[in-house]
């Protein structure tokens, strides 16, 4: 009852004009990011935190936009796999495997609309699922002390590559120089500069949105110049799109597929390290195994693509659970909104719930009215988003980079902030090359100040006793699960990377 | 290959972390961990991935051939002058020009490359300036 209530407080908030029309903007907006391929979900987010920071948005209305943002690009991934065969983001390349095959049987109407419905029942059962599950973890959280803090972020990190890692040396090398980086500036309990090398723009440390926008926007600008694509993949003659409904047998028969596969997204959207990507192919498979029994998946079966859109929108809701209720994210995407709460100063977290339950249940009543904006978006207004893909790269590249400039810009004014953002481009570049995920380089950024403080309270509670980090029940489970998150890829992982990639594989390294 | 060198870049970097971590000079009210403790974590963890990458390099990733590289230099050279002249020459300018060399390294002909420089430019400008009143960098001319 209580949180119907919250929640009804929640709708006051987000129904004013201007978050309307913020959730407006940020759904159309993300539809477009998610659809054109070489922008995901955590690009389209990231280039546009600068924007809603620099244009004075409160936390709330920030919030609200890019979220939005987020749903959008989930809903919008899946136009180009239908379309073009090309994944718009990485969570909707289990769509291309029906998605296509469908379109080229004349289908392609059908199954835009269809996906759009199936993403919709995702995100909507998932925003229930995230009002259901996010109260009952906050309790558990608020267990927590410091030693057990420690062992979360260490369990994120741990469990960041996910089971779909091949080189957990990278990812922890990875997370490693993310923490690293983190620990650049003002020592915050001594007040000693620590690796500042003497330069005074470092005494604050490096912002993380600089950092953010550098890794994930300039390098996809970098790897778009290096393959020189700068044509369009899609040419006009291929998107004919035909009747904008599914028959209602149609909805019938793929009805039980959505719901199976909306329950097993979100469960994969909360688990640490899996996330949308992982959601969309679990859900895949599994309805592969449980109603394929013609064989008639891969060929343009309608389930096949309610499973795997459903699947990756209901992870995607279900990721938003640890960000918001322990502030550490399971997802690439998620870790750039925590960027966002951090910049505004809000600490995400069992604390967010009674100290600011006006952000957290706005932004969950936003969510809602998003996902109907969404659904209104995405069934009648396809055929605008199949003209966007019609902007090839090389207008669509500079246009990218040139707002990352101007929102870095916007925030600090300093050249040098640019300089340090064309760094991390380069270094994004480089290691998208050799194969290092990005992901953890960002939540090593963003957590690591309050890790290691939670460490140094642990221990100076406890009188410089470093065997109080494992003191306690609840933390030696965490540790625990670490373990095993860390280990189970290096003895499944190659299996499971090989089925997902089978397909291909581009945006891997930021993916969600 | 790339990966046995890039672990032992990572050795190294680790090594270099830890030697920079040791030089922090501690505060006489200091915690029981103290500044430097974290980060000799963080050394060890950093040194150790980067021992295993080079000793269990992964497949060669594929490089780009020498004109490519050249060009994906070239274009961080444009985005550091763009950086460094934006104070100078002002918003509109320094971005119409970069953003025309993005977009004819991309592929586009020197006309359309010219008008997606110049339109990003005076778009961001009448949106984010104008509309939305953002401060970006001004030059002589005001803007």
């Amino acid at each position: 009852m209580e949180t119907l209530a919250n929640l009804g407080d929640g709708f006051l908030i987000a129904l004013t004009w201007q978050n309307l029309l913020l959730a407006l903007m940020g759904c159309f907006l993300g539809t477009v990011m998610g659809a054109l391929p070489g922008l995901g979900p955590s690009n389209g987010v990231a280039i546009l935190i600068p924007l809603a920071f620099t244009l004075g948005l409160g936390a709330t209305p920030s919030l609200i936009l890019l979220t939005s943002v987020y749903y959008g690009a989930m809903y919008g991934g899946r136009i180009s796999s239908i379309l073009l065969n090309i994944p718009g983001d990485e969570p909707a390349m289990m769509t291309c495997l029906d998605g296509h095959p469908m379109a080229k049987k004349g289908m392609a109407g059908e199954a835009l609309s269809l996906s759009g419905i199936a993403s919709f029942v995702g995100a909507f059962l998932a925003t229930w699922g995230l009002i259901a599950l996010a109260p009952q973890l906050v309790k558990i959280a608020l267990l927590f002390g410091p030693a057990e803090y420690f062992a979360l972020f260490a369990l994120a990190f741990m469990t960041l590559g996910g089971v779909s890692s091949t080189n957990q040396a990278k990812s922890a090398f990875a997370a490693a120089l993310g923490l690293g980086l983190a620990m650049i500036g003002v020592d915050t309990q001594t007040g000693v500069p620590r690796f500042t090398f003497g330069e005074v723009h470092l005494y604050d440390g490096l912002d993380f949105l600089v950092a953010i926008v550098g890794l994930f926007a300039l390098s996809e600008v970098f790897i778009f110049l290096e393959n020189r694509h700068g044509g369009s993949d899609a040419t006009s003659g291929k998107l004919k799109i035909g009747r904008l409904t599914p028959p209602m047998s149609m909805i019938k028969e793929t009805t039980p597929t959505m719901l199976r596969t909306s329950f097993l997204g979100f469960i994969a959207g909360v688990l640490p390290g899996a996330g949308a990507s992982l959601g969309s192919f679990i859900s895949y498979s599994m309805e592969k195994r449980l109603v394929d029994k013609d064989n008639t998946f891969g060929t343009g079966d309608p389930r096949g693509v309610a499973a795997p859109e459903a699947g990756n929108n209901a992870a995607a809701g279900g990721a938003l659970v640890p960000m918001l209720a322990l502030g550490v994210p399971g997802s690439g995407t998620t870790a750039v909104l925590l960027a966002v709460l951090l910049s505004l100063n809000i600490t995400p977290g069992p604390l967010l719930f009674t100290q600011n339950p006006d952000v957290v249940w706005g932004l969950i009543a936003a969510l809602f009215i998003a996902n109907f904006m969404l659904l209104a978006m995405n069934i009648p207004m396809v055929g605008l988003f199949t003209r966007l893909l019609l902007i090839p790269p090389r207008v669509l590249m500079p246009i990218v980079a040139m707002v990352s400039f101007v929102g870095i810009y916007g925030i600090s004014g300093s050249s040098f902030d640019l300089m340090v953002m064309i760094g991390f481009g380069i270094m994004g570049w480089v290691l998208r090359k050799l194969d290092v995920p990005l992901v953890p380089i960002i939540l090593g950024t963003l957590l690591g100040n309050s890790m290691e403080n939670n460490l140094r309270r642990a221990i100076t509670i406890d009188n410089g006793n470093w065997w109080t980090l494992i003191d306690s029940p609840l933390s030696i489970a965490l540790w625990a699960i670490a373990l095993i998150g860390f280990v189970l890829p290096l003895i499944v992982g190659a299996r499971v990377k090989a089925r997902m990639h089978a397909r291909r594989d581009e945006e891997g390294s930021i993916a969600d | 290959m790339s990966d046995r060198i890039f672990g032992i870049f990572g050795v190294l970097l680790a090594i270099g972390f830890a030697a920079a971590a040791l030089t922090i000079e501690e505060s006489f009210l200091s915690d029981a961990v103290g500044p430097k403790g974290f980060p000799l974590i963080i050394a060890v963890v950093l040194g150790l991935s980067s021992a295993v990458i080079a000793l269990k390099p992964d497949p060669e990733p594929i490089w780009p051939a020498l004109p490519r590289l050249v060009e994906v230099i070239a274009a961080i050279v444009v985005m550091i002058l763009y950086a460094q002249l934006l104070p100078e020459i002002g918003f509109v300018f320094a971005t119409a020009f970069a953003a025309s060399y993005l977009s004819w390294r991309l592929g586009s002909a020197i006309i359309g490359a010219v008008l997606t420089g110049v339109g990003t430019s005076v778009g961001i400008y009448v949106i984010f300036h104008l509309v939305l009143g953002l401060s970006l960098a001004r030059g002589p001319l005001g803007f």
